[in-house]
């Protein structure tokens, strides 16, 4: 299970949350092609991660004395979703949920704020089915994962915990709010640079009656029983016409006609389809899928953006072909863009659990680590996302990732020990374990090569037990903490 | 296929470099002013709702048009009038900066701004850190300012409060660590003792590493090394017994932090702090309740347990505090009792050497399309003082740096004279 299939590698780092060592198994002597629509076709895999919580050959959860409990206590709720990074067989599937939940970023604080915490996990983590009320918000991007974007605006703009944190909820015909409306142009579709203020006025307007209730009224919050949900106020709809400065229809018309406050959501799902349909909502969602999935460290390429923008657009605004041929395209597949994406915080911990091993290990201990990396699921610092990129590693936050790759190598120091198995006969071979078996790193030069095998020869080397538990958690956490781990 | 010799790539090919880490750091940062001034940037994120902070309190336009959220003329604190004879009083939540006020050591800036004022934060923020509305993607103003330190620079130079590295603090050269919290700033090993030590010195090393042809993982490299560097000093900051007990919140805290660094010598010239909340949509309140009274609080009496607190040791005439915000808010509230993106904002400064009182004039707040203290038909506040005048004043009068290089203008006429 050594790495050879670099090219598959590469996509299960981009696609999904680095390979295990199960993984390089596998794959071994797949095509990556073929590994592509693996990832892709992901309704072809077992949809039952969850039903693994609490199993003693996962990762674990920590209940704090009572039960796990995620789709009502935050915290759980992360736990969860860490153990999907982790575990699940349709790594694309939470790939895409976590770029949906950065590009429609939400916070928890502000929803708990307004709705208790019970009722704010319920909105941005309720698993369907499991509890009375409509899907939170996560699952509404693992429903629309390589869905249709026009249909994924639709339901963020219905969504319970959005119209929250926006204040939808607050949109009223006397008083229209302009936080959605603005928000849907400058970050969800298109860009600064393409309406104008008249046109947020507009677009406050036309959201105007698109609101929540809850059931029953005036229900206890702290009942997990209870729920919010999208209710359309056609008494609080502005049902007068609303002037655009772009087209909103095929025609090129630009006034959304006025029409019976009955018929008012109409006037909403027309400005979405015009915003979805547009080719500079296509193109930046281009320019962000090749940040997400090619590279940061290079600028977009004029040619990939004007090709995935128009598989998009000649799509009907579907990702799934969108996402599929950025996959197979040659800029995808170039080795030059191997490593050349900074890790998000909850990619580098997904991947260091899946390559240093998660016996014994609770996903709790990163939870809290990924709060000093700056990325607390749930819980974006504003509606613009993360920082990405080389926002990433302020020195604080680098800190934060060398203390976790610490946590995790003490933690699984016999495991791995274990593991190395007949690597320990030298320095050399231990080393080579950890950079071409176990771990993923990008390629270390000669000189970082060489510190690391000065590392591992600080006393002559015995392979006695005391000598291996020490160095393979060193070496673990020397790897998993480096530069070199932080790209994938 | 790809070998494993080429997999470690080739050291001949590979231009390197070693940075040995300085013996004694604090003699550089002796060397740069020990006791040399500091600069401590408020950032309040979110878009402060400047008229409910410093109130027109007998503007009937501010209570006609916010008939939910303003303050009652009976509850400011007053802080007397503006040169142009209007009458302003501050939230009743800010009895700290009160206090500051009445000891003559807090500057207001009314109406500070720029040209056609984004109403996206993220905009905003940018141009407020690039101090260039033409350009939110450069360095930073503050960033600009610890290139021009004579090299090498004191890796704690700049000192960043807050979780992510902001816009202004981008530079070229230097990068400022991220400390929100000296006591959470820590390496821990897996090991003990000596192996514990080979595992730090290793990690120095190979850190040490400037691949050229990789710049990504020399900048990261750069983080470790400036962490690595940087740990053993802010240490010493744990162990800082403040004069004065901070309110237990993330801005209070952050400030109790800076004031350990400042009383320790550390020898950093610009500090970073923020706080959030500030996007105000709906729910603010009035007077002493609601969401704004809350932010309000947090920033008045974090800002007193700091001056206080640097006070007592006389490290005051050594601070200087400037707070800012990513624009003001529309005049008239919303449907939700909150208010949405506006335009001109209020920047304060604190400090031994501020000259205290109220600089500009506040706008008129009558709605008349006409009004030439308001812009966007009515709705916002146009603003008055350029920002950039603001920061001149303080890159000048307070660092000693050259404002015109720095801000790429003259913005010097018309600064407020604060300091």
């Amino acid at each position: 299970m050594a790495r050879e299939n670099w090219q598959v590698e590469h996509l299960l780092r981009r696609a999904g949350f680095g390979p295990s060592p199960t993984d390089l198994l596998r794959f071994a002597e797949t095509p990556a092609s073929v590994v592509v629509d693996h990832l892709i076709e992901y309704q072809r895999q077992p949809d039952d991660v969850d039903s693994y919580i609490g199993r003693a050959e996962y990762v674990s959860v920590t209940t704090r004395g009572g039960a796990f409990t995620p789709n009502t206590n935050i915290d759980d709720a992360r736990q969860r979703w860490l153990f999907r990074m982790v575990h699940s067989e349709r790594p694309l599937q939470e790939k895409m949920a976590l770029f949906w939940h950065n590009h429609f970023a939400t916070a928890y604080t502000k929803v708990a704020g307004a709705v208790g915490g019970v009722q704010a996990t319920k909105m941005l983590a309720a698993k369907p089915g499991d509890l009375p009320g409509p899907l939170g918000q996560i699952e509404l991007f693992r429903r629309h994962a390589l869905g249709n974007f026009r249909n994924l605006l639709v339901d963020v703009a219905k969504d319970p915990a959005m119209l929250v944190w926006l204040d939808g909820r607050t949109n009223t015909r006397a008083r229209p709010q302009e936080n959605f409306a603005r928000e849907i142009m400058e970050l969800f579709t298109w860009g600064v640079g393409y309406y104008t203020e008249q046109d947020v006025y507009a677009a406050a307007r036309v959201f105007t009656g698109w609101n929540l209730r809850q059931i029953p009224q005036r229900a206890n919050n702290n009942d997990p029983n209870t729920y919010y949900e999208f209710f359309y106020n056609p008494n609080q709809h502005d049902a007068s016409a609303k002037a655009f400065t772009f087209p909103i229809y095929a025609d090129g018309g630009r006034t959304i006609p006025a029409r019976a406050a009955a018929d008012g959501m109409q006037d909403g799902v027309d400005f979405i389809a015009a915003l979805a349909r547009h080719p500079e909502t296509a193109r930046r969602l281009a320019r962000k899928l090749w940040s997400f999935f090619v590279s940061e460290l290079y600028a977009p390429d004029p040619a990939f953006v004007e090709a995935v923008a128009s598989e998009y657009l000649s799509n009907n605004t579907e990702m799934k072909p969108v996402v599929r041929s950025i996959l197979r395209s040659p800029w995808f597949n170039s080795p030059d863009m191997w490593f050349t994406r900074y890790s998000w915080p909850a990619e580098f911990v997904a991947r260091a659990i899946r390559e240093v091993g998660w016996t014994g290990f609770t996903v709790n201990t990163a939870r809290a680590a990924l709060v000093n990396m700056g990325q607390t699921l749930f819980e974006p610092p504003d509606v613009a996302g993360w920082e990405l990129g080389a926002g990433w590693f302020s020195t604080g936050a680098m800190l934060a990732r060398m203390n976790f790759a610490t946590t995790l190598a003490s933690n699984q120091r016999f495991n791995l020990a274990k593991a190395a198995g007949g690597s320990r006969v030298s320095p050399e071979s231990l080393l080579d374990f950890f950079l071409f078996e176990r771990l993923s790193p990008s390629p270390f030069d000669l000189q970082p090569y060489l510190e690391l095998l000065a590392y591992v020869s600080t006393a002559p080397w015995t392979g006695s037990d005391a000598q291996v538990n020490a160095k393979t958690a060193g070496l673990a956490r020397l790897v998993v903490g480096s530069s070199e781990y932080q790209f994938i | 296929m790809i070998t494993r010799r080429q997999f470690i790539h080739d050291g001949v090919a590979a231009f390197t470099l070693s940075f040995a880490a300085p013996a004694f750091l604090s003699e550089i940062a002796r060397a740069q002013g020990a006791r040399s001034r500091s600069l401590v940037v408020v950032y309040l994120s979110g878009g402060n709702d400047s008229l409910n902070t410093v109130v027109p309190y007998r503007d009937p336009f501010y209570y006609s048009r916010r008939p939910a959220i303003a303050i009652p003329a009976g509850q400011v604190l007053q802080i007397g009038s503006d040169p142009a004879g209007k009458v302003l009083g501050l939230h009743p939540r800010l009895t700290g900066l009160h206090e500051i006020f009445n000891q003559g050591r807090l500057a207001i800036v009314q109406r500070t701004g720029y040209a056609n004022s984004s109403r996206s934060h993220f905009q905003g923020t940018d141009i407020w850190g690039t101090a260039n509305p033409g350009n939110t993607t450069g360095l930073g103003w503050l960033g600009r300012y610890l290139d021009t330190l004579p090299s090498p620079v004191d890796s704690l130079a700049g000192w960043n409060a807050t979780r992510d590295t902001p816009r202004a603090l981008a530079a070229r050269t230097v990068a400022v660590p991220a400390i929100p919290d000296a006591r959470a700033y820590s390496l821990s090993s897996p090991n003990g003792a000596v192996e514990a030590l080979n595992e730090r010195t290793a990690a120095t090393r190979i850190a040490s590493h400037v691949p050229s042809d990789r710049p990504h993982l020399s900048f990261v490299n750069g983080s470790v090394r400036a962490a690595l560097e940087t740990l053993d000093r802010v240490a010493s900051v744990n162990l800082y017994a403040p004069t004065v007990t901070y309110p237990n919140n993330g801005f209070a805290q952050a400030l109790r932090t800076v004031a350990g660094s400042i009383a320790r010598g550390i020898g950093t010239r610009v500090y970073w702090v923020q706080t959030g909340g500030f996007d105000t949509h709906s729910g603010q309140g009035n007077a002493g309740g609601g969401r704004y009274g809350t932010l309000m609080g947090t920033l008045g009496d974090g800002l007193l347990a700091f001056h206080n607190d640097l006070r007592n040791q006389g490290l005051l005439s050594d601070t200087l505090v400037l707070q800012f915000s990513e624009f003001g808010r529309r005049i008239s509230e919303n449907g939700s009792a909150g208010t949405d993106h506006g335009a001109a904002g209020v920047m304060m400064a604190l400090g031994g050497g501020v000259r205290g009182g109220i600089y500009g004039s506040a706008a008129s707040l009558d709605p008349n399309p006409g009004n030439p203290t308001l812009e966007n038909a009515g709705a916002d506040v146009r603003y008055e003082t350029d920002f950039r005048a603001v920061y001149a004043r303080v890159l000048d009068g307070w660092l000693g740096a050259d404002s015109v290089a720095l801000l790429g203008g003259n913005f010097r006429p018309g600064a407020p004279a604060i300091i």
